[in-house]
């Protein structure tokens, strides 16, 4: 047994893929690429179970193309005696790994919130509304990892090797023209720890920025939206929680004014603490929440975040 | 003066959207049944996508040929995406395993079959749903492209062509925001849910579907194998969470964080 981590260079470098490749067992080799790839591969080498560090450097790598990456992933697996890959199941595992595992002829495992054996896989299918265990006949098992699915290993003391990798420098015609981030102060939406969400309740963009920023700003936690309000364009559809945006599981999710699509429950129903403010007492959402408060979010809110602050 | 474009649509028969799913009693398959099934939401959109881009420009687009690969019963699925204005259809027909169910096809093999078709239409550009939203993989669009070594954008949000030069330029939704390429052709496009909102199919368009060619041809025509590489031991239901209870103020709300140690 023997697995390769692909990682992205980050911010945020998505370690617990490690801890999904460690429960396989065996050395795990991480390969990184794109210019950023030396400085990330030094914080990679000082994570728990990391065996070894391979970079790409090239800025040919920059910017993740999977026309450019998909190949190197295919030449380093075949050239070392891997049994296991791994990426994350963010917007750039989702994009890259199939291509690799197509190159390989190999049918990827998408998804996984669990690892039953080496073989054997446990993934959500129709929206969460179904738990999958999987069994994979491959060779070479290529994985996606639902990230809030597994801790973050610790960084301790670790100081594994760093090597150049195989590189095959393939071309390819796709162009990266541009990109449009959301750029914000608060934690990251995907790993926060607390999460204040607004819903359609909100019945405006500007009263979603008055209502529902403040109480983030007490509490020090990551905004997300459901889709309803991603939609109506009360907010930028990065923030979207649900089945068709981000899954996430923090410790505590504030659900202001938002009723509960089934689509949007399938991103949130793993947190921890769930809280619901809503007006409607008989909203689905009130189902699965630990502590309900049946009101009109204007007055509730506001009064929230002035007895938070204090 | 480039190509015009030969779309290629592939579509998928799923569960309607609305439909919980239920498990079977031997906990292996779903249960199909006298369940409503749908044109894949994302497949929709992609055949509305292909449609707009013929609406645009009067020689833009020279065909939209849809294929599925499924049972017999797919054959209404491309009805549906004809009736939307794709212009033929083809069905991969994969045979029945036993009286009711064909095998159910893995992205790899859908994937074989659509390069192998793809090849057999002179196609310069596919558009796909970036996901089914039955199994939820999200890999056939990139294993596609893959095979067929040609330019990938996935989870597009808008889609332009410059017709002089034949490049695509794609907007595509990313972790933190929205990122734009530019290809030339031949290029495989997966959607997100922005990049449109299908339109109502009319009474008439839905006549006019029947009369448009569709034809059959078996994975055996494009000479791939379809065999399985993973098996289901088990489905099962998520964990059902039950509700805390409702507390009547702000401060009993506040009161009930500290309890549980949220705050």
């Amino acid at each position: 047994l023997s697995s390769l981590v692909v990682l992205e260079t980050g911010p945020p470098a998505p370690y617990s893929v490690l801890t999904a490749a460690s429960k396989v067992g065996g050395p795990i080799t991480v390969l990184l690429a794109g210019s950023k790839a030396s400085a990330a591969a030094v914080e990679v080498a000082k994570v728990d179970g990391v065996s070894k560090v391979l970079t790409a450097s090239s800025a040919e790598y920059d910017h993740s193309l999977p026309e450019k990456l998909a190949p190197l992933i295919a030449e380093n697996v075949k050239g070392g005696s891997y049994t296991h890959v791994f990426a994350s199941a963010s917007a750039f595992g989702k994009n890259v790994l199939p291509r690799a595992a197509a190159l390989l002829d190999v049918q990827q495992i998408s998804d996984i919130t669990a690892v039953e054996s080496e073989d054997t896989f446990v993934r959500p299918i129709y929206a969460g509304n179904v738990i999958a265990t999987v069994k994979s006949k491959d060779p070479i098992k290529l994985i996606t990892v639902r990230t809030s699915a597994f801790p973050n290993p610790a960084t301790s003391g670790n100081s594994a090797p760093i090597e150049d990798a195989v590189d095959p420098a393939v071309n390819s015609q796709t162009a990266f023209v541009s990109e449009e981030l959301t750029k914000t102060e608060r934690p990251d939406l995907g790993s926060a720890k607390r999460v204040i969400s607004g819903g359609r309740g909100l019945k405006d963009k500007e009263s979603f920025d008055k209502i529902i920023y403040p109480l983030a700003d007490a509490l020090g936690a990551a905004v997300g939206a459901s889709r309803a309000a991603v939609d109506s364009g009360f907010a930028d559809n990065s923030l979207q929680v649900g089945q068709t945006g981000k899954v996430v599981a923090p410790d505590l999710y504030v659900a202001v004014g938002i009723s509960g699509a089934i689509q949007h429950l399938a991103g949130m129903k793993d947190s921890k603490t769930i809280v619901a403010i809503n007006k409607d007492a008989d909203a689905p959402i009130f189902e699965i929440a630990d502590v309900g408060l049946v009101a009109d979010l204007f007055d509730a809110v506001p009064e929230l975040t002035g007895k938070i602050k204090n | 003066m480039p190509p015009r474009l030969n779309i290629v649509v592939p579509v998928k028969r799923v569960i309607d959207f609305a439909i919980k799913p239920r498990i079977n009693a031997s906990k292996n398959a779903i249960e199909t049944n006298g369940v409503k099934f749908s044109l894949n939401p994302f497949c929709e959109i992609a055949v509305e996508e292909a449609v707009r881009l013929r609406e645009s420009s009067k020689d833009l687009v020279e065909s939209i040929t849809l294929v599925s690969a499924g049972s017999a019963k797919a054959q209404d699925t491309l009805r549906s995406g004809l009736a939307l204005g794709a212009d033929k259809a083809t069905l991969i027909e994969i045979p029945a395993i036993d009286d009711s169910k064909s095998l159910e096809l893995e992205p790899l093999a859908v994937a074989k079959l659509l390069k192998a078709f793809v090849k057999k239409s002179n196609a310069n550009l596919v558009i796909m749903g970036k996901q089914a939203i039955d199994d939820d993989s999200n890999q056939t669009g990139q294993m596609l492209a893959g095979l067929l070594n040609w330019s990938q954008a996935t989870n597009a949000s808008k889609v332009t062509v410059d017709e002089a030069s034949g490049v695509v330029t794609v907007s595509r939704e990313v972790d933190g925001g929205t990122e734009t390429l530019s290809a030339p052709l031949p290029l495989v496009i997966t959607t997100d849910l922005r990049l449109n909102t299908p339109r109502y199919t009319k009474l008439q368009d839905i006549m006019k579907a029947k009369k448009k060619k569709t034809e059959k041809v078996s994975p055996e025509d494009l000479g791939v194998d379809i065999s399985s590489r993973l098996e289901i031991l088990s489905l099962s239901e998520p964990p059902k969470r039950t509700g805390g209870g409702k507390v009547d103020s702000v401060d009993a709300l506040i009161g009930k964080l500290k309890e549980l140690g949220a705050i």
